[in-house]
């Protein structure tokens, strides 16, 4: 069993599982992190950025200056955004037969996989997975086709040129493998191949392997998927959460007794306690608002900003903000709200109860009913006339490259009473700010990550047990910045295995049973003979029959009496095995001593015995005969004597059982 | 026998031994035997009591015979005495543990209660025992132990001698670190102890938290400990051997050590440098942050966000602000505290510990500067505070804003007379959200809003330059008409009672009016809290109004008779207000606090009014009749006014026709009353015989 690390982000895996005759790859992740180098994609022009000052090397060469922007001391490429791409040179792509997706971040680079690696299979996923990740998607390729660039940058990737860059550009990884953003048309083609699962459900596959996803109650439709044969069974936990929130409580029962536990998308802020940063959000909103400024919230369509609204609900009236607007900006921003309240079946207990009062599962269309909470595509249209100040904002980008945001940015940035509010943990705040330097606007930090810190991860191994845990090698040391920080990592015994990109593991793990049906009138014939109590053998001739990874043992054909022809024979002993009179099968071990007492009841004589590492040795020095005895094989070593070999051969029977 | 009746035989016992005369019947009866018997009982509460009656029969016995007589060591014990004591002594064998927990438990207490001359010649009968008890390997019942000699080192007559001292001593030494902490506690707690002992004590307590800090590259202070607190790494091993050890010896030292900063003998010298920086060790790791140690590690791994500690060391650091320390640890503790305050992560619970310990770090108004001339760097900590505080009031959880609000209250009320601390409060926007908290969706917050908000307007901190808003007067007013929840209004009257005290208080000019409203309001308020809150603003109000009626400070000089008295002139006022509409009715209020309150009221409005120097003229005063009709519609909350508005002249004719001296007596029955009187349990007696058919009494 093998591991292909496609990817190195931690909560953005792409992993291929080799298990048994299958290869499953687990999630998709797209590692956005890399448009962090790129300059914003300003929806309205911006004569700030247009204007920046063109980046030179040390010795005065200028050629880089339309590809490289500085902007307070950093530099920036001037180019569409790239995305870092999974692995594909590892593995051979094609030759994926599943991709089993765990929650709508992990699916980013579907339309990569599926469109341009000869990719054949299926992909298995949740409805709203596959609903939300569209909307994820959707959301990305309009942030950045509706801001057209004709530009793209390519000389800084020369690997001799990017030496000469300042960090992080010289940093940066894989470069030359950068993508830009698919195409709505892929997206659609991607999504096509997918096919829809539920939890507990049981997914064949081609007879080998049994899929099944398990709800990891992090977001909607998030799963965990048990991969298992008839002897086997390996955990994928990605992103699971045991927090109460609006997705359905994490299956943990399910996952005992996994020979491997593979373990990724921890929460990736370990420290921050994310009931402690909701309230910091709410606090630093209202304090913003009380004092006339804005608060922008750079956020994804889905997922935190459900919850964020439902706070928000309970909060506004008491902190006196009931007449404060609240604006949801993008361009699935109406669908992301109407699908979070059909998904009734994928939400927590509490949720789903409200729909059968009939209630709208989350707070948040009382919001927009009363006008509290409006929501619009984008800032163009409706919006530029409904906007009152002060507001709260929330829309996207978080990495603050595309999206409407990088407009609030520029429009609030220059005032101190504006505060953006940054709620997603998957990028830095500080390099997310970067290009907008310098900034008045007060900044806040409040990430909230819901998914396990390793207090939980320990609790959630010592219930469920794994005989091996594999994970990224991130968890299994301290972060960098605090390295003393032992309790920051996954503890577990024996201690867990890690990867990292671009590594191959073999799992530490062998396969050692295969299930065998055996056909009934087969099984008749059977004479088992019981060897110890409670243990009956019995030998079988039979022919396996192997289909669709399924064997099953047959009764041998019976030898067809040869009629006439010579064809005809030769076709008859083709296809019946070799079925020779078989020698019985021997069981049992040889005491030394009765042994020798027998040999001596027998004629022999001067016998000694010596020990070995192995056994004994049996000499009979008058006979100049040697019995070897060991554990596993007995030789009767006699000089052309096959009379004396065969007598001895049968006192040795003697003490062995035959079937 | 049920356990329940076991016990109530032995409190029937207890209820006979209250005289001299019954020790001797108890004995004859062999009840003493049965006794010491029960202390083998299986219930807790039979042991108790049976203890109990133990030693309250062996201090009768004692107190009973005198003085002792013969050589003060060896005296003539009293017959039952005698023998009691020999069977506890027997008791205290080594290999009877169950039964030496429990004589030592009776002799611990035979200490605090019997007759002080007595208590050598007990210390002296029991010491051969003792020392013998203290030689067994291992040490038996060594809590229990430590008890007794505790309450033996407690009696003055005892401590002459030495020997309670040196089996502390031993005690003290044979315990592990983590078991002799309550015993050191305790030695420590003894106004007068050998200084030996004192350090010996000291340092068993000491010894967790100087492991900590063994674990930071930094230790301040560690020259300053007795030798006896500095542990080596076996202690730090037994720290760090679990999570939940950790955690338990840590709270215990830290509760502990929170006790003895306020000790006038508290060991010399204090070491306040090692023991700010051991806290601020403890909750930084806490919050992760770690000392660059392998153990420090450990610790912050066993530590990291764990509540409990967090609470203990904010508990010892608030403690420790009596004395100052080195101006970098100060800067640290503040440091520490403000992360506290800040951090998102701290508990609600953690949260009002943090600002209960910031506020006594902060300079009080009329604290001396600090003995080594170094003054709190409030200037930093107070700016940064107040934004915190600002955050946090606008946090969505209610315990959160209400933690920040009593802060406000409390500060308000220490430094309103400080220029700095009213500068920086009037910049910040702290008063007006403490205003806006007054509509909180919570009425715990509500509450403390009102109270924080009557203290910034006393204190004269409620005047922002850009507050337009005026006096809250008026808002809170309306609040205690229209608040749903009871604890809001309580607070609204007590903030007005206080206001009312203060002569330059915001009810200083024209409170009539709207003390009217609030005496309507508590007259008619469902919550007996609120119309008992209302009755202690009626009082305030009819003090000022009448002089000094009652005797509102204990050490005023010129008694209370000596006053003029009121004359009926004063009373005026106080119809106006519609004060005594409220009080009358009160006085026959369910709630028997209530009624209470009015009847004392009243009792001392009459004792003003009775002599009063001008008779009522004829015509003013009501017929009985129509007073009569009044109390009754008052007795039965009848609607209804006999006495039309009420004038002075008829309020002292309802005074006149109150028998109030029989109603304060009745008020002070306790509600069971009726049911323990003699002759209810006559009647329960008649009943019983009643029932049964027979004309004899079985009444349990």
């Amino acid at each position: 069993m093998k591991l292909y690390c496609l990817s190195g982000h931690p909560t953005l895996p792409c992993n291929v599982l080799k298990f048994k005759s299958t290869t499953i790859m687990l999630d998709c992740g797209l590692d956005m992190t890399s448009t962090l180098n790129f300059l914003p994609l300003p929806l309205v022009q911006s004569p700030r950025l247009s204007n920046l000052p063109g980046w030179s090397l040390k010795d005065g060469s200028a050629f880089l200056d339309k590809e490289l922007k500085e902007c307070s001391g950093h530099v920036f490429v001037d180019s569409v955004p790239e995305f870092c791409l999974p692995e594909t040179e590892l593995i051979d792509l094609s030759t994926v037969d599943v991709i089993l997706i765990s929650n709508y971040h992990c699916m980013m680079a579907l339309p990569y996989i599926t469109e341009h690696t000869g990719f054949t299979g299926t992909v298995y996923a949740t409805e709203p997975t596959v609903q939300i990740g569209r909307l994820l998607m959707e959301e990305l390729v309009n942030f950045i086709e509706r801001v057209p660039k004709a530009q793209s940058a390519s000389l800084w990737k020369n690997k001799d040129i990017q030496r000469l860059l300042p960090s992080p550009l010289k940093d940066a990884v894989e470069v030359s493998t950068w993508r830009r953003c698919y195409s709505m048309q892929e997206v659609n083609s991607a999504l096509s191949k997918i096919q829809l699962v539920g939890y507990s459900q049981k997914i064949e596959l081609f007879g080998a392997v049994q899929v099944t996803p398990l709800s990891s109650g992090y977001a909607l439709g998030s799963s965990n998927w048990i991969i298992q044969s008839h002897y086997e069974k390996v955990s994928y936990v990605s992103g699971s959460s045991l927090l109460t929130t609006h997705p359905q409580p994490m299956d943990q029962a399910s996952l005992k007794n996994s020979d491997v536990l593979l373990l990724t998308g921890l929460t990736q802020i370990p420290t921050a306690n994310p009931d402690g940063m909701v309230g910091e959000f709410c606090s630093n909103l209202a304090l913003t608002v009380r004092n006339g400024g804005n608060v922008l919230v750079p956020c994804y369509p889905s997922g935190v900003i459900y919850d964020l609204l439902e706070c928000l609900y309970q909060y506004i009236d008491s902190a006196g903000l009931s007449n404060i607007p609240f604006y949801f900006i993008s361009p699935v921003a109406n669908s992301s709200l109407e699908f979070s309240q059909i998904f009734a079946e994928w939400l927590c207990h509490n949720k789903q109860s409200k729909v059968y009062l009939p209630e709208p599962p989350f707070p948040h269309a009382e919001l927009i009913q009363t006008n509290k909470l409006k929501h619009y595509p984008s800032i163009h249209g409706d919006f530029s006339n409904d906007f009152k100040q002060p507001c709260v904002v929330f829309t996207g980008h978080p990495s603050l490259r595309f999206g409407d945001v990088v407009h609030f940015m520029e429009l609030w940035g220059k005032s101190s009473l504006n505060t953006v509010i940054f709620t997603e943990p998957d990028f830095s705040y500080l390099e997310a700010l970067a290009p907008y330097q310098p900034l008045a606007m007060k900044c806040i930090y409040c990430p909230i990550d819901t998914r396990l810190n390793f207090i939980q991860v320990s609790k959630l191994l010592k219930e469920v047990q794994p005989l091996h845990v594999v994970c990224p090698e991130q968890y299994t040391q301290p972060p960098p910045t605090q390295s003393h920080r032992m309790d920051l990592m996954v503890d577990c015994q024996p201690p867990a295995m890690s990867y990292r990109r671009a590594e191959v593991l073999a799992l530490p793990f062998k396969r050692r049973y295969e299930k065998i049906e055996i056909m009934p009138e087969l099984a008749d014939s059977l004479v088992p003979m019981e060897i110890k109590p409670g243990i009956s053998l019995a030998t079988v001739s039979a022919v396996l029959h192997t289909k669709d990874n399924k064997h099953i043992l047959q009764p041998p054909p019976r030898p067809v009496q040869p009629t006439s022809g010579k064809k005809r024979k030769q076709r008859a002993t083709d296809d019946i095995p070799d079925c020779k009179v078989l020698k019985p099968l021997l069981s049992g071990s040889i005491p030394v001593e009765q042994f020798v007492q027998t040999l001596e009841k027998h004629g022999f004589s001067d016998i000694k015995v010596e020990d070995t590492a192995k056994g004994h040795i049996v000499l009979l020095q008058e006979a100049e005969t040697l019995i070897q005895i060991e554990e596993d094989s007995t030789h009767i070593i006699c000089d052309n004597d096959e009379m004396l070999r065969v007598r001895l051969r049968d006192l040795v029977l003697k003490f062995l059982q035959k079937f | 026998m049920a356990p329940t009746v076991r016990s109530a035989w032995i409190q029937g016992l207890h209820s006979l031994a209250q005289h001299p005369g019954a020790l001797g019947f108890l004995a004859d009866l062999g009840a003493v035997d049965r006794l010491l018997t029960l202390q083998g009982d299986p219930s807790l509460f039979v042991v108790t009591a049976a203890g109990q009656l133990l030693v309250h029969v062996l201090g009768l016995a004692l107190h009973n015979c005198g003085p002792p007589c013969g050589p003060p060591l060896d005296p003539q014990w009293p017959l039952l005495a005698s023998s009691l004591l020999a069977q506890l002594e027997e008791a205290l064998q080594p290999a009877s543990t169950p039964q030496l927990l429990q004589a030592l438990g009776v002799l611990t207490n035979a200490f605090t209660s019997c007759p002080a001359p007595w208590a050598p010649a007990l210390w002296g009968r029991l010491r051969p025992a003792m020392t013998c008890l203290l030689e067994g390997q291992p040490l038996q019942a060594p809590h229990a132990l430590g008890d007794l000699l505790l309450a033996v080192a407690r009696s003055p007559e005892v401590v002459v001698d030495l020997g309670p001292w040196e089996m502390l001593a031993l005690v003290l030494g044979r315990l592990e670190p983590s078991q002799g902490g309550q015993l050191a506690l305790g030695v420590l707690q003894l106004p007068e102890c050998p200084q030996a002992l004192r350090a010996q004590a000291f340092g068993v307590l000491l010894q967790p938290l100087t492991c900590v800090l063994s674990t930071s590259t930094d230790a301040p202070g560690l020259q300053e400990l007795p030798p006896s607190a500095v542990g080596g790494s076996a202690s730090l091993d037994l720290l760090l051997a679990s999570r939940s050890a950790c955690v338990g010896l840590l709270c215990c030292a830290l509760a502990r050590l929170a006790l003895l900063p306020p000790l006038p003998w508290r060991p010399s010298p204090w070491p306040q440098a090692f023991l700010l920086g051991a806290v601020v060790a403890v909750l930084r790791s806490c919050n992760g942050h770690v000392p660059i140690s392998a153990a420090g590690g450990r610790l912050c791994a066993a530590l990291v966000g764990c509540e409990r500690v967090q609470r203990a060391a904010l508990d010892l650091l608030g403690a420790l602000a009596q004395d100052a320390g080195p101006p970098e640890l100060v800067l640290e503790v503040c440091g520490v505290l403000l992360e506290h305050v800040d951090s998102p992560d701290s508990s609600p619970t953690v949260l009002k510990k943090a600002f209960q310990a910031s506020l006594t770090w902060l300079p009080h108004a009329d604290k001396k500067p600090h003995p080594c001339g170094l003054q709190v760097p409030a200037q930093l900590f107070l700016p940064e505070l107040l934004q915190v505080l600002r955050k946090r009031l606008c946090s969505p959880s209610w315990e959160v804003r209400d933690s920040g609000l009593e802060f406000l209250t409390q500060a308000a009320s220490l430094w309103a007379g400080q220029a700095d601390f009213r500068q920086m409060l009037q910049a910040s926007e702290v008063p007006p959200l403490a205003r806006q908290l007054l509509r909180d969706p919570e009425s715990y917050v509500r509450a403390s809003a009102v109270i924080a908000v009557g203290q910034l307007s006393s204190g004269g901190l409620w005047a922002h330059p850009g507050d337009q808003q005026g006096s809250p007067l008026e808002g809170l007013l309306d609040m205690l008409d229209t608040d749903p929840d009871a604890f809001p209004r309580r607070a609204i009257l007590q903030v007005l009672t206080a206001w009312l005290r203060d002569t330059h208080g915001p009810l200083a000019a024209h409170p009539e009016p709207l003390l009217a409203r609030a005496f309507q309001a508590a007259g008619r308020d469902p919550d007996w809290e609120v119309r008992a809150r209302g009755l202690e603003l009626a009082r305030e109000f009819l003090v000022q109004t009448l002089g000094r009626i009652g005797v509102p400070c204990p050490y005023v000089p010129t008694p209370l008779l000596d006053t003029p008295p009121a004359d009926t002139q004063a009373l005026h006022p106080a119809c106006r207000t519609r004060l005594f509409e409220f009080v009358f009715p009160a006085l026959f209020d369910y709630d028997r606090p209530v009624a209470r309150a009015a009847c004392e009221l009243l009792l001392l409005l009459r004792a003003q009014t009775t002599t009063c120097a001008t008779p009522p003229q004829a015509g003013d005063t009501p017929d009985p009749a129509t007073v009569e009709a009044a109390l009754h519609c008052w007795r039965t909350g009848e609607a209804g006014r006999p006495l039309g508005e009420l004038v002075p002249q008829a309020v002292l004719a309802v005074l006149q026709a109150l028998d109030l001296d029989d109603l304060r007596g009745t008020l002070a029955d306790g509600s069971d009353h009726a049911e323990k009187s003699p002759l209810s349990l006559l009647q329960d007696m008649l009943a019983a015989a009643g029932a049964q058919g027979h004309n004899q009494v079985d009444c349990y």
